[in-house]
Parts: structure tokens; sequence; C-alpha cells
């Protein structure tokens, strides 16, 4: 609650500073600071103290599991601004509305990730996507970045769509927004079609939204098309929030009827991590290769919703931290580059060993290699899938498909360390080395002790 | 406390030797630090029987159900010994070897030793998998770093290889986890798994380990690897690293899934007899002699491998014995052959010739150590391999018992038959131009070899202490392993 009203009102402060603020280094340090403001304000929930006290309990359920994965989200975004705040400038000259949209954004997660009605889920997705059309299209004269935001929005609003029609349907039956007042297994153990369906367009609504195979066309083009540090919000903090959404729609709303949507998430993760890891090992370029591979990263954390266990849960925050700090941590370094290729990254170990050692750890991370995050993240996937006691096959097949991730992902070390090259980077400031080198000690640091996040989520 | 410094102090030391610059600075350090770990493992072996001091454990990830839990047995001190002993020996022996970053070399030779060190002793299944991969990655970056012209595209299909096979086995280890809700070793081997379970989990386990041995038909990785690798590195990846799997079929897989080793332990007596023949009949073909030993280590490991699934006492002890042999002989292989591609630039046997007439000292020793890999009596890989084939012949749980006896028996005759070839070609017949102005090896090279044939002989004429050692580890991995009275029970 803290932090969802000061998002809002931090994302009006933004807008106004880029009227009254010239300096963009100013703008930079307000930004950074409205976040870690949200991140402590935040915390302070998490341990208990509310700065408001509103009555919100018809529609949102702020619990632990929600605001430890907030607080995730916060800081992850906080490292973003550090890291790339200075690549935002390179966009467009709208430099403040840019963090503005952010924190409308952060807003929107926020929402999606302590829904209680469904209407404040749809509302929150909407929140997240509109800034999202924006900031895709945000290098205005780049061609490839109007078709992404184009197509990410007549997609986008598509699935919208098809979300509203869900919720229609399930409002239908039961007569209620509120999640907590459902019940969809009426006498006799039997549900009713129209449930069936609404909750069917929910699930392949939310499969768009999280690049989820066969939903997940738009995402390569919008990911290659958008400006590189916007992609690399929106394949992080922003898809981690959608599948929190997705895992507590699932799990809480929908649980009763786990029996009909087990097979076909099952069926999707199968897809997602095929369709996301075989595409991904044929891509020329590091940062097409990162949006498939994001989808193939989805595949896993849907391994979350599929179980949707206590496991499963605290396996979702696990991976979601540790997909996010991977990827900006990746992604900082890809949106330093002049060449985006495989052959760009060669010799990079030479000419800035720092950016290289940084890279190598977050991909390590990304391919599960134990002693990071990234592993833990697969290893609590593997454990909720394996508690639930059915499909072992997926399980077999996820580590197969995990093996050849690690394909592509060694492809960019190799190319580093093993190969000689220019140097093709701009080269980082001082801040942003510190925060990458940040961002993998955390990776490091929680891959060997996951308790100290997890343990918030219960003390 | 001495099992928790044997892996510390590889892993600080190798972290520390990062840092330094100078090519001489990390060299000596990287020395200095295998020695101290060496004397721990001395010292290890010397209060072998006051296990107190030689387990530790600690609080870590108790969510996870995991516990930082080592302890060296017989079976994990010994491997420990000769990772101790093999890390000094590989250090003098490349000693005029230079690399390009050396503190990055040492480094990460250092730390590839910590996590074979862990891998031996890891008691926490979870922990083990931790190690595992610890040696993987360093071994990774070396081969690709410092190897030869296809390095990058070996060592990737290596990686892969041995990625693929890990995460499956860590597939196995959640699901009998999620049966036991611990990781710890006695609740393994304690769970209570049904048959048709433990079928399909041993063979997700046994992947993992038949990569890493290698086992045929697993095994199109290795060949290139070792050839590709800096010598340094082929002796980590064949002497100690092999282990790794051999190990997990000994202390996971068998007591583990006593009842899938019964059912399915047919198939990897088969196929590691294939490859013994296999293996050895190519070895014949190769021109270039680390691609013989690297065939000729496939066929050695398939006897180990045959030997664990016979299931007997006398084969459990030898593959343990043959484990620290044949650690001891490829490594005596290997600088022999680092040696004489240093000298005369070149590996293939068709260009050498002679070489004894100029390096007479270099042919003795290299003479020894060729008997000891084709297993003549006084030799300690003969221990070995007369433990491991009457144990074979001997077999309970298998009806081929004899067919696979007589089998692996003829590799070890194909072996005798390659290595001595190799011998004949290298060291024996006329000097050529190439070889004519070879000279003899110097003092180090002399000491290091010493060693090596004083433990070959040692080991061959005098086993009884180390058979006493095995001997009651052995016993209760087959109580662990034994069907039958699991059945009656």
């Amino acid at each position: 609650m803290n932090a969802l009203l000061l998002s809002a009102i931090l994302g009006v402060v933004m807008m106004f500073t880029g009227i009254l603020v010239k300096k963009n280094a100013t703008i930079k340090t307000i930004a950074i600071a409205g976040m870690a403001l949200l991140f402590v304000v935040n915390w302070m929930e998490l341990k208990g103290t509310r700065l408001f006290n509103f009555d919100v309990s018809g529609f949102m359920s702020f619990n632990s599991f929600s605001l430890l994965f907030i607080a995730i989200a916060l800081f992850c975004t906080l490292l973003f601004f550090l890291v790339s705040g200075g690549e935002m400038q390179k966009v467009g000259k709208y430099y403040a509305d840019y963090f503005a949209l952010i924190f409308f954004i952060t807003c929107g997660i926020i929402l999606v990730s302590s829904f209680k009605s469904l209407l404040i889920l749809f509302l929150g997705i909407e929140i997240i996507t509109i800034p999202l059309y924006i900031l895709a299209g945000s290098d205005k004269k780049n061609l490839k970045s109007n078709e992404a935001s184009l197509k990410y929005l007549l997609m986008g609003s598509f699935s919208t769509g098809i979300m509203l029609m869900g919720i229609a349907l399930i409002y239908g039956s039961q007569g209620t927004f509120d999640v907590d007042k459902m019940n969809f297994v009426m006498e006799g153990g039997k549900t009713s079609n129209l449930q069936i369906a609404g909750m069917m367009l929910l699930l392949f609504s939310m499969a768009f939204k999280a690049s989820i195979a066969p939903f997940h066309f738009w995402t390569p083009d919008v990911y290659d098309g958008s400006p590189t540090v916007f992609t690399s919000y929106m394949a992080t903090v922003v898809k981690a929030a959608v599948f929190i959404g997705f895992i507590r729609l699932f799990e809480n709303v929908f649980g009763a009827l786990s029996s009909t949507w087990q097979l076909w998430i099952a069926v999707m993760i199968v897809a997602t991590l095929f369709i996301g890891n075989i595409t991904a090992t044929f891509q020329q370029s590091v940062k097409r290769m990162l949006a498939y591979s994001s989808i193939a990263q989805a595949g896993f954390m849907l391994f979350a919703v599929y179980a949707s266990n206590e496991a499963a849960n605290e396996g979702l925050l696990l991976y979601a931290a540790g997909y996010s700090l991977a990827t900006i941590g990746v992604f900082a370094v890809v949106a330093k580059m002049t060449d985006y290729s495989f052959e760009g990254f060669n010799g990079l170990a030479k000419h800035q060993p720092l950016l290289a050692l940084t890279t190598t750890i977050c991909l390590l991370s990304l391919a599960g290699i134990p002693l990071t995050l990234g592993f833990l993240g697969k290893f609590y996937m593997l454990k909720a899938a394996v508690l639930t006691g059915k499909y072992l096959w997926l399980v077999i097949f996820a580590v197969v498909m995990a093996a050849i991730s690690a394909y592509y992902y060694f492809r960019v070390i190799q190319a580093m360390y093993f190969k000689d090259g220019p140097d093709n980077s701009f080269g980082a400031t001082a801040l942003e080395k510190y925060t990458l080198v940040a961002i993998c000690a955390i990776i490091i640091i929680l891959g060997l002790f996951p308790g100290l996040l997890l343990n918030h989520l219960y003390f | 406390m001495i099992a928790l410094l044997l892996i510390l102090v590889p892993l600080l030391s190798g972290l520390a030797t990062f840092l330094m610059k100078k090519e001489d600075a990390a060299r000596t350090w990287s020395l200095f630090a295998a020695i101290v770990t060496f004397v721990i493992a001395i010292l290890g072996v010397a209060v072998f029987n006051k296990p107190e001091h030689l387990a530790f454990q600690t609080e870590w990830m108790g969510n996870l159900g995991s516990s930082f839990s080592i302890k060296a047995d017989a079976m994990g001190m010994m491997l420990s010994m000769l990772t101790a002993i093999s890390f000094p020996i590989i250090f003098v022996a490349t000693w005029s070897t230079s690399y390009k970053k050396p503190n990055n070399f040492f480094g990460l030779m250092l730390l590839s030793q910590a996590g074979l060190i862990g891998v031996f002793l890891a008691m926490d299944a979870l922990l083990f998998y931790f190690f595992w991969e610890l040696a993987l990655i360093p071994v990774y970056f070396l081969c690709s770093q410092w190897g030869g012209e296809k390095r990058i595209a070996v060592t990737f299909k290596f990686f892969v290889y041995t990625f693929l096979g890990s995460l499956l086995m860590l597939v196995g280890l959640i699901y009998i986890w999620s049966k036991t809700g611990s990781f710890d070793i006695a609740g393994f081997y304690a769970s209570d798994l049904s048959i048709k379970e433990q079928t399909w989990l041993f063979w997700l386990l046994f992947v993992a380990f038949a990569i890493k041995m290698p086992i045929f038909p697993f095994h199109t990785w290795q060949p290139d690897t070792y050839e590709q690798s800096p010598t340094a590195v082929t002796m980590v990846l064949s002497a100690i690293m092999v282990k790794m799997g051999v190990l997990g079929l000994l202390r996971w897989l068998l007591p583990m899934l006593p009842a899938g080793s019964y059912i399915m332990g047919d198939n990897p007596s088969t196929l590691a007899v294939i490859g013994i023949i296999y293996a050895s009949i190519i070895a014949f073909k190769q021109d270039d002699m680390k691609r013989l030993v690297a065939y000729s280590s496939i066929a050695h490991v398939g006897l180990m491998c045959l030997a664990v699934f016979s299931e007997t006492k006398s084969a459990t002890q030898g593959v343990m014995i043959q484990m620290f042999s044949h650690g001891i002989n490829i490594l005596g292989m290997w600088i022999v052959v680092e040696i004489i591609e240093r000298k005369f630039g070149t590996r293939k046997m068709s260009e050498l010739g002679g070489v004894a007439q100029k390096a007479p000292a270099l042919a003795i020793f290299f003479f020894v150590i060729a008997l000891a890999n084709i297993a003549l009596p006084l030799t300690n890989a003969f221990i070995g391999e007369f433990l491991m084939l009457s144990g074979v012949l001997n077999s309970k749980v298998t009806a081929f018992g004899v067919v696979y006896a007589v089998i692996a028996a003829l590799g070890v005759i194909l072996g005798a038959v390659y290595t001595l070839r190799m011998a004949r070609k290298v060291f024996l017949g006329k000097t050529n131009e190439l070889t004519e102005k070879g000279t003899d090896i110097t003092f180090h090279e002399k000491a290091v070899l010493a060693i090596i044939v004083g433990a070959i002989l040692i080991v061959g004429i005098y086993p009884q202490p180390f058979l006493d050692m095995m001997s009651g580890l052995s016993d209760s991995i087959l109580k662990s392993a034994d069907v039958i009275h699991l059945l009656k029970k």
C-alpha cells in the first residue's frame, strides 16, 4: 500500500521534473532517489509499518508473498536505473518522461501482484502495458522501434480484450469480482462450462502477456525493436510481475480446477521451452538471442504456475530475482556495444575485463550453474514440479532444454574470452561498474544463501 | 577439520592466485598451495583411524533440507590423496611450460582441485552436485583458453555433454529427496523407493556418471578433449576427474538404488565390455600418443565400471585400488608424452623412434609405467585388475560373469599390444632426423617420474595396507547394495 500510492505520486512528480528541471543528471538522481524511497517504504510495510490507513481489503490483499515480490521488483528497477539510467538519455529527449512511465508501470506491478479482485488484475495489467507501448516506440525516428510499438499495441489490445471477456464470463457465473468469494465447484463436483471458458480465456491472455508459446510471436520483434534499455526492463521486472499475477490467479482463484488446466499448462511449458531454446540457438544477434532466451526462461517460470505449491511460490520469487538481476546485468552490457552480433563480443575480456566478468557471471546464472541464484531458481522449479508427483517426463524434458540453453549462453562467453576482436564497446562509468559488480555479488551470495531472501516470507 | 582444510586450502589459494600479476609468483604460489594440500592429505591418512578429524558438518541451505556435510571415508580419503599428490606432480612436470595469463591458469587449476576434492568428500547430495559442477567450470575455462587449435568446439562438446548428464542426475536427486525430505546421504541410502522408481532413476544417475567416466557410447567427447587440452589439464581430466564417475557409481548409485542396479546392472556391464574392446582396437590404430592414451583410459575405466556392477567384495576393493593406481599410471603416461612433445615438437609415433638411445632414463621410467599400464605383476595395476577380474568372474548378481571376465581379460591383452606398440615405435628402433638431437630428461623430471614409479612399485609389491583400508567400506557398500538381503527384510 505504501509503495502503491507513492509510486503513482512519484510518476506525476517525474512528469513535472521534465518541465522544471533542465539537467539530465538531476532528473536521474531524483528518479533513483524516488525508487530507493519506494523500496524503503515497501520494506517497512513488509516489516509491519503502514504509512497509510485506507481500507482496501475488498479488492487488494498485501501479504508477505506479494510484498516480498514487490520489494524484489523495486530493487531490480533501482539497479536498472543505476546501471542503465545513463543509456536512456540516448533514446530521445524526453528523459524525465521515461522515468515517469516506469514509475507508473511500477504502480501497475504492485496492483498485479496484490490483486484480490479480478478488476484490479485487469487494471494492473493495463497500467503496466500502456506505458510499455510508449516505451517500446520511444525511439521515434527508428522504424523498428515504431514497428515494435505498433505490433505490441495491436497484439496487446487484442489479448486485453480476451482477458476482459474471460473476466466477464467469470463474473457472469459467479456474480462477483472478489476472488475470495468465488466458488467454482458446484455440488456433485461439477463445474459450469461458462467458468471453464472464462478460465481458458484468462489463461490465454495471461500467457500472451508472459510471452508463453504459442502466444509468444510478438516477443522477439518487440524486444528486438525496442530501445535496448527498455527491452531489458520489459523482459525482466515486467515479465516477473505478470508471472506473480499469473500464479496468484491460478493458485488462489482457479486452484480448485487444477485438474482442468494443469495439462494445458504442461503442454505450454513444453512448447515454450522448445521454441524458446531451439530458436535462441540459431540467433546471430545477442539481443535477439536474449529475447528468445527470455521466452525459454518464461517456460521455466511457468513451472511455478503448473505446480502451484509452496515450493513454487518460493521458487518463483527466487527465479524472478535471479532472472531479472542477471538479465539486467547482461542487457546493461549489451546496450554498451556497438555491434549486437556474437562476433561483436569477440575479445571483450581483453578490452573490458570487468564488463566481461560480470556478463559471464550473469550468463552462468541464466544457464543455471550452481553457486548462482539462477541455479536455485531452476532447482526450486524442478523441485516444485517433482513434488506434484505428476508428469515427470516434463521435468526431464526441461533439464534437456536447460542443457541446450547452456549452448547459446556460453557462445557469448566463448566470444568474450576465447576469441580476439576489436573493442566494440563504449565502456562504462564507475557507477555502472559498481552496480554491475553489486548485481553479481547479489547473484552469488543469494545463490549460496537463499534463506537471506526467503526468510522474509515467514518472519 | 582436515576434510574442510582439504577443500578450503586450494579454494582460497586459488582465489588468491587470480590477483598475482607475475608469472613466477603465480607458479610458485600454486605449487606451494598444492604441497600444503598434499601435507594435509598425508595428515588425513595418518589420523585415518580417528574419523572425528575427518568429518565436518555445518548448517547450510536449511530450507532445502541440505547441509554442508563432508567426510573422508576410505574411498574419499584415497581419492583426495590422489588429487593432492597429483597436483604438485602436475605443476612440477609442466614447470617449464609457459602460459598466457598465468595467474588465471593456476587459479583455475586450484579451483578445480577444490571442486574435485569436494566431490570426493561430499556426504550430502546437493553439496555433491554443487562440487560436481564446481569442478567442471574451471576445467571448461582451462581447456577453452589454453588448449589446442580446435579447443573451443571440442571443449564445448565436453561441457554440454557433462552439463546435460549432471542435470539429469539433479532430477534424480530431487526425486529421491522428494521421498526422503533431506539430501543427507544416510537418508538417501535408507530411501524406500519402489522397484519401478529405482529402475528409471538408475538411468538418470548412470548417464551422468557414464558421461564423466566415460563409458561407451557416451565417450565421444573424451579423445578430442584430451587431445586439445593443455597437458596439465589433460592430466587433471584423466587422472582425477574420471574418478568422479566411478566414485559416483560406488558411493551414490549402487547403495542408493540397489534394486535398480541389480535389475539394470547387466546393461552398464555390457556397455563397459563393448567399450573395453572397442577402445582397445581404436587405440591400436592411433598415431597420436595423446589419443592412444585417451582410448586406453576408456578401456581401463570400462573395466572399473564392469567391476562395480559385479557387486563382489574383491571387485569393489579392486576398483578402489585401481582408481588410485590408474590415476598414478596415466599421470606418468602423460608426463612422458608431454616431455616427448616438448623435446621433439610432435606426438605422432610415426615421426618418432629410437628415443631410448638418446634419453635412456626417460625410457626406463616409461617402460615401468607402460608395464604398469598393461597390469604386469608387481605393478599396482596388476593388483586392481586381478581383483576386479576375479570379482567379475565370481559375481552372483549377473548370469554372464564368465563372459564378461573373458572379454575384459581380452581387453587386458589388447592393452599390452597397443602399449608395447607405442613403446616400440617411440623408444626403440633407429633414431631419425627428429630424434637425433634428443637429450635426456632433467633432474626435476626424473624426480617426478621417480615418485610415480615408486608409487607404482609400492602398491604393486605390498598392497595389503591399502586393501585393509578399503575392506570396511567395501563391506558396507555391498551390504547396502545387497538385494537378496533387502528382499529377506
